[in-house]
C-alpha cells in the first residue's frame, strides 16, 4: 500500500462513518422513511477491496450498502438526497436506502433481497469476460446470505465458467438477529469455497490492509483468467440490522465487539508512514464538512414530482 | 426474400440466429441450450460444436455451431444462478436471451426477473436498462403433467417492469422474437409447446413485429373473440362455425399480453357489443379477467351482453389424455357460451 491509497482509504473509512451516524440521527428525527441498515463498523471492507477497483470495475451490494456505494464513488449529496426520498437523490428519491446505485459508476445496486447479489455479479462479469475486458466484477454479501441458495448457485456457475468475480463476504456475525455460528453448518464460510474448485480466504475485516491484500491477489487471479475468489471477512455492526433494532442478540463476548476499524488504520497508516497525523486530522475534518454539506442539500432538495411515479418503468 | 413453409420453432431459432449475426452481444444462456458441453465427440475438427440437445425441445439446434460456446451458454441446472447471471450481463452491456425451459419452473428463476430485472431501472431512477429476452414455454396437452404444463404469462405480465408477448403463428414468433430481442426492456417470449409444429409462411428477412400492438385476424360486426397464443385457432374455429350461422365474429390475436393492446380490443368491442375472452390460463387472476375487467370499465355502455372468459378451470393440468383435453379450452366450451351472448341474433338453434 502506498501514501495516495492509504490517504483515500482513510478519507473513505471517514465519509463512511460520518455518512452513517448522520443517517443514525436524521432517521431518530423522523426524516428518513422505511428501513435503513447502516454500514458502520464494517468500513475497512469495502474501502480495502474499493481501493483497488476502477471506476469500468462493477460491484453488487447488499441491503447495507451505503459504505460500498460511497467507496465505489457514488455521489453522496445524491445519495443523502436518495435516502430521505427527494428530488434530487441518486434514483430520483424512488429506490431508497436499500437501492442506492449508479450503474455509470459501476455501482450495480444496494440490494433489498438477502443473496440477490450473487447471480447479478457473476452476469457482471459474464459481459466482462464476452466483451473481453480486464475488469472484475466484485459480489459483496453478508454472512446470513452465505446460507441462501443463490450463495451455491452464483459460486458454482462462476466457477465453472471461470469468471472474473471476487465474492466478499462481510462476516459481522449476525443474519438479522440469529448469530452466524448457529445458522451456518460450516465454522466459516471461506471453508466452503473449494467445494466450487476457487481459493476461499478469510482475512480480519477490521484490518484493512489484510482486506487489501487479499483483494489484490483475487482481481489478480480473476484478470489472468484463473476465475473466481471467495474472501471472508471477519467483522462487526456497530449498529443493528436496522435502525430501531434493540439489538438483544448483541453480547459482551461478540468477536470485534471492541474493535473499531477507523482508529486502527488511522495508527498503522502513521506509524507505517503513508499518513501523518496532521492528514488523518484533516481528513476526518474534511468528511465531516462534506456530510454536513450532503445533508444540507438532502434536506433542500425537494419531494420528487409526483408523475415521476409513473416514469422510468421500461426504458 | 422468399417466403418458406417453415416451422413456428424453426422461426424462432432464425430469429435468434439472425439476431446473434446482427449484435454480438446478442447471448443465448440456458440449461442444454446447446447441451453436451466439453464432451470431446462433439467438436469438430475445425473446432466447431455439435450440440447434445439444442434446447430439450431441440429448438436452438446449430446455434452453438454456428456462434461458439462462448455466446451459447449451457449452465448447470440452476435457474436463479442464471436468471440472475443474466439479468446481471443486460445491465452491464450484453443482450442476453434467458431460457427457462417450462415456465412452470418459475419457482426457482423469479427473484432476478420480479425483483431485480423488472425493477432496477426504476428504482435507479431510470439509469439502467435490462434488454434481456426470457424464452419459455407454457401450454397443456403433450401429457407433461401438471409442472410441466402450466400457463403463466399472466402471472409475468402482472409484474411492473416486465413485457409479455405470446405468439399464435411462426410468421409472429419470428417477428416478435425479433421485437424482444431488439427491446431494452425485460421481456418474456412465452411459447406455447403445441404450436412448436405448427407450419406457416415466413419471410426469410429480419423483420419485427411491434410489441403491445394486437392482431386483428378475422374482422367482424356482432361478436368479439380475444384470445392468446394456441387460443388463436380455437377463436378462428368458432368464428367459421358461426359464420355459417351469419354471425359475424372478429377474432383479435392479442400477441402481447402486457402491456395488452386496450385501444383495439375496446374499438373491437364498441363495434360489436359482444366479448368472449380465450385464455388457457387458469380462471382467477388472468389475462382473460383482467381485460374483462377494463372492458367492462372503458366500454360498459356499448356491451350488449356479459363478457364471457373461456379459461382452464381452477385446477393443476392433469395427466391422463382425456382429463387433459377436458381441461384445455376448445371450440364447444366458447360456442357453449357464445350461445348466450348471441341468443338475440340467431334465427335458428345453432347445434
Amino acid at each position: 500500500m502506498n501514501k495516495e491509497t492509504a490517504l483515500w482509504i482513510y478519507q473513505k473509512m471517514n465519509e463512511i462513518r460520518y455518512f452513517e451516524d448522520e443517517v443514525h440521527r436524521t432517521f431518530g428525527k423522523g426524516l428518513i422513511p422505511g428501513f435503513v441498515h447502516l454500514y458502520a463498523g464494517e468500513e475497512a471492507v469495502a474501502t480495502g477491496v474499493m481501493a483497488l477497483l476502477e471506476n469500468d470495475d462493477y460491484i453488487t451490494s447488499t441491503h447495507r450498502g451505503h459504505g460500498h456505494a460511497i467507496a465505489k464513488g457514488c455521489d453522496i449529496n445524491g445519495m443523502m438526497a436518495e435516502i430521505m426520498g427527494k428530488k434530487d437523490g441518486l434514483g430520483g428519491g424512488k429506490g431508497g436506502s436499500m437501492h442506492v446505485a449508479d450503474v455509470d459508476k459501476g455501482m450495480l445496486g444496494a440490494n433489498g433481497i438477502v443473496g440477490g447479489g450473487f447471480g447479478l455479479a457473476a452476469g457482471a462479469a459474464l459481459s466482462i469476460k464476452t466483451k473481453g475486458l480486464d475488469n472484475v466484477a466484485v459480489c459483496f454479501f453478508g454472512d446470513g446470505a452465505s446460507n441462501e441458495g443463490t450463495f451455491h448457485e452464483g459460486l458454482n456457475l462462476a466457477s465453472i465458467l471461470d469468471l472474473p468475480v471476487i465474492f466478499v463476504c462481510e462476516n459481522n456475525q449476525f443474519g438479522e438477529g440469529t448469530p452466524f455460528r448457529y445458522a451456518s453448518a460450516s465454522e466459516t464460510v471461506a471453508e466452503r469455497a473449494p467445494a466450487y474448485n476457487m481459493p476461499g480466504i478469510r482475512v480480519d475485516g477490521m484490518d484493512v490492509e489484510a482486506v487489501y491484500n487479499a483483494t489484490k491477489e483475487a482481481i489478480e487471479r480473476a484478470k489472468a483468467g484463473q476465475g473466481p475468489t471467495l474472501i471472508e471477512c471477519d467483522t462487526y455492526r456497530q449498529y443493528g440490522h436496522f435502525e430501531g433494532d434493540e439489538q438483544k442478540y448483541k453480547t459482551e463476548d461478540d468477536p470485534n465487539r471492541d474493535r473499531d476499524p477507523i482508529p486502527e488504520f488511522r495508527e498503522k497508516a502513521i506509524k507505517n508512514g503513508w499518513m501523518t497525523g496532521k492528514e488523518a486530522d484533516k481528513i476526518e475534518q474534511e468528511a465531516k464538512k462534506t456530510i454536513e454539506e450532503a445533508v444540507a442539500f438532502a434536506e433542500a432538495s425537494p419531494l420528487p414530482d409526483e408523475e415521476t411515479l409513473y416514469t422510468d418503468i421500461f426504458a | 426474400m422468399t417466403n418458406r413453409n417453415i416451422t413456428f420453432m424453426t422461426a424462432i431459432n432464425e430469429a435468434m440466429a439472425q439476431a446473434m449475426r446482427k449484435d454480438e452481444n446478442v447471448i443465448l444462456i440456458g440449461t442444454d441450450v446447446a447441451g453436451g458441453a466439453e464432451v470431446d465427440h462433439l467438436v469438430h475438427d475445425d473446432g466447431r460444436y455439435d450440440d447434445a440437445f439444442g434446447g430439450v425441445f431441440g429448438l436452438s439446434k446449430g446455434l452453438v455451431t454456428e456462434f461458439g460456446r462462448e455466446r451459447v451458454i449451457d449452465t448447470p441446472i440452476a435457474e436463479h444462478g442464471y436468471f440472475s447471471a443474466a439479468v446481471g450481463a443486460a445491465a452491464t452491456g450484453l443482450r442476453p436471451i434467458a431460457e427457462l425451459m417450462f415456465n412452470d419452473f418459475v419457482g426457482f428463476a423469479l427473484d432476478p426477473i420480479l425483483n431485480q430485472g423488472a425493477k432496477m431501472r426504476y428504482m435507479f431512477g431510470g439509469k439502467a436498462k435490462i434488454p434481456l429476452t426470457v424464452r419459455t414455454v407454457h401450454g397443456a396437452g403433450a401429457g407433461a403433467a401438471a409442472q410441466h404444463s402450466q400457463t403463466l404469462y399472466g402471472m409475468f405480465g402482472a409484474i411492473p417492469g416486465v413485457k409479455v408477448v405470446v405468439p399464435s403463428n411462426p410468421y409472429d414468433a419470428k417477428g416478435l422474437m425479433l421485437a424482444a430481442i431488439e427491446e431494452d426492456n425485460l421481456v418474456v417470449f412465452s411459447e406455447d409447446k403445441m404450436l412448436y409444429g405448427m407450419k406457416g409462411d415466413v419471410p426469410e428477412d429480419y423483420y419485427t413485429i411491434e410489441i403491445g400492438k394486437a392482431n386483428v385476424v378475422r374482422s367482424g360486426e356482432e361478436l368479439t373473440i380475444v384470445a392468446i397464443g394456441k387460443m388463436v385457432q380455437v377463436a378462428e374455429e368458432v368464428a367459421n362455425i358461426l359464420a355459417k350461422d351469419d354471425i359475424s365474429t372478429e377474432v383479435i390475436d392479442l400477441r402481447t399480453v402486457a402491456p395488452w393492446d386496450q385501444e383495439t380490443v375496446l374499438e373491437s368491442v364498441k363495434k360489436t357489443g359482444r366479448l368472449i375472452v380465450i385464455d388457457e390460463s387458469n380462471p382467477h387472476n388472468n389475462t382473460a379477467t383482467d381485460i374483462a375487467s377494463v372492458v367492462a370499465d372503458q366500454a360498459f355502455d356499448y356491451l350488449d351482453g356479459p363478457i364471457k372468459t373461456v379459461c382452464a378451470p381452477n385446477t393443476p393440468v392433469p395427466f391422463a389424455t382425456n382429463l387433459e383435453q377436458a381441461y384445455i379450452p376448445n371450440a364447444a366450451k366458447v360456442l357453449k357460451v357464445a350461445e348466450e351472448l348471441i341468443v338475440d341474433l340467431k334465427k335458428e338453434p345453432m347445434i
